[in-house]
């Protein structure tokens, strides 16, 4: 196999890795500062205690994700050397930013975090959480903005045979990299939210620590609530972005073949990527509408795109239908366990299913994933330079080796982290080590 | 003048890098020798327990710096360097998630995995740090497309391996310092006269690599233009001749400091030789990357490079107060209180 679809699989295996535990990350670690905050105001023991047990499974989580991350931004440059070399200016400096301003900070006081509970007061603490929390949305932003660039490239010049930057507030400024940034984000916490209501639920289900387990609940569903509603309906304004400035992974996502107005949306489709499969039950003028906020808007059609330029289509369509059907079941979930909150024991069900709901988000964000970045091919920078002209000049043997390491390691890591979060849950609050 | 600055910049970002990460990196390698039980196993992870991680980011920020600053060659650095890349970052995954996960289980063998993850992570990112940076010194097969030729074997050339032992034997002995400091009772002891028996094997490497560098290497060019420059080496030397003084003083602190001088002297001790190149080109000079115009200019746009001065001037001072605010809370030995690893 040659070096550009094994360094694609490569940078698909890292960063959907990754991902898995940054979004926990970034949301379970606001609530644990929101904890910590509450121990300092009330001065109840019961949110230190809380602080303590999700703060052990948060770093189970948060070791993961830095490690993971390190290979990301060496990835650049060992396997996409020529987009390195030609984006660098602006791209590098994005991440080397992030690293200053962020990361440093998290990773300096996720440290203090661990080891200060004896050397700190709970109010100082309480801040380092508050720290870490801060500098790792920060990051999300650093890493979004850079991500957007290759999105939507923004502020950039070409001169000297590379893009360069001319306008740095452009850059920062790139509208589609904060569309990006909230639908993460919002997604991260509903990650949150339903990863400490469903391990909540686990624990109520079995009757033990009900107090403790029951306001964690309470806690989880809020947040679920309030992120899975606001995710969805930002969404779709980030939907419109997309429609906007990548007409051609719109089309993808809905496999629109035709251009036209009032464009239909399929009840049955099953998609191809020379033509839909099958198309059935239209509704009339609802892509438009979703699309531009207009039914007479005209949505272009992939057919009107040469194939050299089209993304795959099948894999971002049912990426995109995975996502929007996820963002669909969470708010239902979410809003039962809200109503539900006070007197959830009476629906033993539910507490049964709510853990099985944990995976729902990560999915979610996954597939939203695959539909931004396996939509935005032929381009590693959309409209500026492709994919296939971005790889390194390495030879593919290299890149085989170090994929299939990759996938050995994380893999036997991730079981490893797996195996230890599900004995800490299982063990609960107030075990010790 | 900015890509001056940078090429100076970027020479710091690594020199930080190695003294502090050095220490964690060498007590990770340290930890089999020195721990006799599973208490000073313990001591020897938490010593290094709330800094690692803030350490480690310099390598991060070293990284994006020589891709922000100096994209062609972050590009052709890492894409030339393939594998040993590569096996940096997995040994750095593996040695990251054993400080986190060893503890967690209370088994034998869960926790000789981990061990052994931590050993080999250390060791194996001393070595590769030496035998990168050493190929760099003496020049890489880079040709005018700032396409490297050869790969890992390549790279194992005698000059290499000596690069490597020196970073092995440099964090080795930090590390044995650091220990010292944080360690009470036997194991401290044990740390010291590590340290103290590391040092006349150190003060060697160091010579004949300095030698070696003058026969493999051009580094001594720019030296031999600018005479004063030779001052320098003095940092260096200082920093080797404090350390025997005040571990023989038992002033434990000082002398990681001196060590930490040390090291951050030998960095800019070859980054000032290597200027204005970033990665020498062993097949043509004329395709060296370089910061200015003297090989084929590896920088990035003069407004990039001012607003990333910008970003450094204000934040790496912050970084630096607080991670000093860091060392200074958490200064005190380890104690059976503070286990959290």
């Amino acid at each position: 196999m040659d070096a550009i679809l094994l360094s694609r699989l490569q940078f698909a295996a890292a960063t959907m890795f990754h991902f898995i535990f940054v979004p926990l990350t970034l949301g379970l670690s606001v609530l644990i500062a929101g904890m910590e905050t509450a121990y300092v105001r009330t001065g109840k023991e019961l949110y230190l205690r809380m602080a303590k047990f999700w703060g052990k499974l948060f770093l189970i989580n948060f070791v993961l994700g830095v490690v993971t991350g390190i290979t990301l931004e060496f990835q650049f440059g060992t396997n996409w050397s020529r987009y390195s070399a030609y984006v660098g200016d602006i791209f590098g400096s994005l991440l080397a930013i992030e690293a200053t301003a962020a990361f440093f900070l998290e990773s300096t006081f996720i440290g203090v975090w661990v080891f200060g509970w004896k050397k700190l007061s709970p109010k100082a603490h309480a801040t380092v959480a508050w720290l870490v929390a801060g500098a790792g949305n920060l990051s999300a932003v650093w890493i979004l903005i850079a991500n957007g660039f290759m999105q939507n490239p923004l502020g950039y010049v070409i001169r000297n045979g590379r893009a360069e930057l001319n306008d740095f507030m452009a850059v920062v400024l790139n509208p589609f990299a904060w569309q990006q940034f909230a639908h993460t984000i919002l997604g991260a916490f509903c990650v949150a939210g339903f990863f400490v209501l469903g391990i909540s639920a686990w624990h109520l289900a079995r009757k033990s620590h009900e107090e403790f387990f029951n306001a964690s609940l309470r806690i989880g569903a809020g947040v679920a609530l309030v992120a899975s509603i606001l995710v969805a309906v930002q969404g779709h304004f980030h939907g419109n972005e997309v429609a906007r400035i990548q007409p051609v992974k719109l089309a993808a996502m809905e496999s629109h073949w035709e251009t036209r107005a009032n464009a239909p949306m399929y009840l049955l489709q099953i998609p191809g990527e020379n033509g839909n499969v099958l198309e059935a039950l239209p509704v009339p003028s609802l892509l438009s509408i979703l699309a531009y906020n207009d039914p007479d808007a005209v949505v272009k059609g992939l057919n009107d795109v040469p194939a050299a330029d089209r993304p795959p289509v099948v894999i971002t369509f049912w990426a995109f239908r995975a996502m929007v059907g996820i963002g669909t079941i969470m708010p239902l979930i979410a809003l039962f366990a809200w109503i539900k909150r006070r007197d959830i024991a009476k629906h033993p069900w539910f507490l049964k299913l709510l853990p099985w709901a944990i995976p729902l988000p990560y999915l979610g964000l996954q597939a939203g994933w695959v539909v931004a970045e396996v939509g935005r091919q032929p381009w590693i920078v959309h409209g500026l330079m492709r994919t296939s002209d971005a790889v390194s000049p390495i030879a593919g043997g290299q890149v085989g080796f170090s994929l299939a390491a990759i996938i050995v390691l994380y893999t036997l890591l991730g079981a490893a982290g797996f195996f230890l979060a599900g004995r800490a849950v299982k063990q609960g609050p107030d075990a010790a080590h | 003048m900015l890509e001056t600055i940078w090429f100076l910049l970027w020479g710091v970002l690594w020199a930080v890098y190695f003294a502090l990460d050095g220490f964690d990196l060498g007590m990770g390698m340290l930890k089999p020798f020195l721990a006799r039980d599973e208490y000073e196993k313990r001591v020897i992870y938490n010593a290094a327990g709330p800094f690692w991680d803030g350490n480690e980011v310099w390598l991060i920020a070293a990284g994006g710096v020589t891709f922000a600053a100096f994209p062609l060659a972050y590009a052709a650095m890492f894409s030339g360097l393939y594998t040993a890349l590569m096996l940096l970052l997995f040994a750095l995954i593996v040695r990251g998630v054993s400080f986190e996960f060893r503890s967690k289980v209370d088994s034998p063998g869960w926790k000789a995995i981990w061990d052994g993850c931590q050993v080999v992570g250390s060791f194996l990112p001393a070595l590769l740090l030496g035998v990168a940076f050493a190929n760099i010194f003496q020049g890489l097969p880079l040709d005018q497309n700032q396409v490297m030729h050869g790969g890992l074997l390549d790279l194992l050339n005698p000059y290499g391996l000596a690069g490597g032992v020196l970073f092995v034997l440099l964090f080795l002995s930090h590390g044995a310092l650091w220990l010292s400091i944080k360690a009470e009772g036997d194991l401290r002891e044990r740390a010291a006269s590590t340290a103290a028996k590391l040092w006349p094997v150190l003060a060697a490497v160091i010579v004949v690599f300095l030698v070696y560098t003058w026969f493999a290497t051009k580094l001594f060019t720019n030296y031999l233009t600018n005479p004063v420059l030779f001052l320098i080496l003095l940092v260096p030397v200082g920093g080797l001749v404090m350390i025997r003084v005040w571990l023989a003083a038992r002033r434990f602190w000082a002398a990681w400091g001196a060590s930490a001088v040390m090291i951050i002297g030998v960095t800019l001790f070859a980054v000032v030789g290597l200027f204005p190149a970033i990665l020498p080109s062993s097949l043509n000079p004329a395709w060296s990357l370089t910061a200015t115009d003297a090989g084929i200019k590896a920088s990035s746009s003069p407004l990039t490079l001012a607003i990333m001065l910008g970003v450094a001037l204000v934040f790496v001072p912050i970084v630096i107060g607080y991670q000093f605010w860091v060392y200074k809370t958490f200064s005190s030995p380890v104690t059976r209180e503070d286990l959290e690893y």
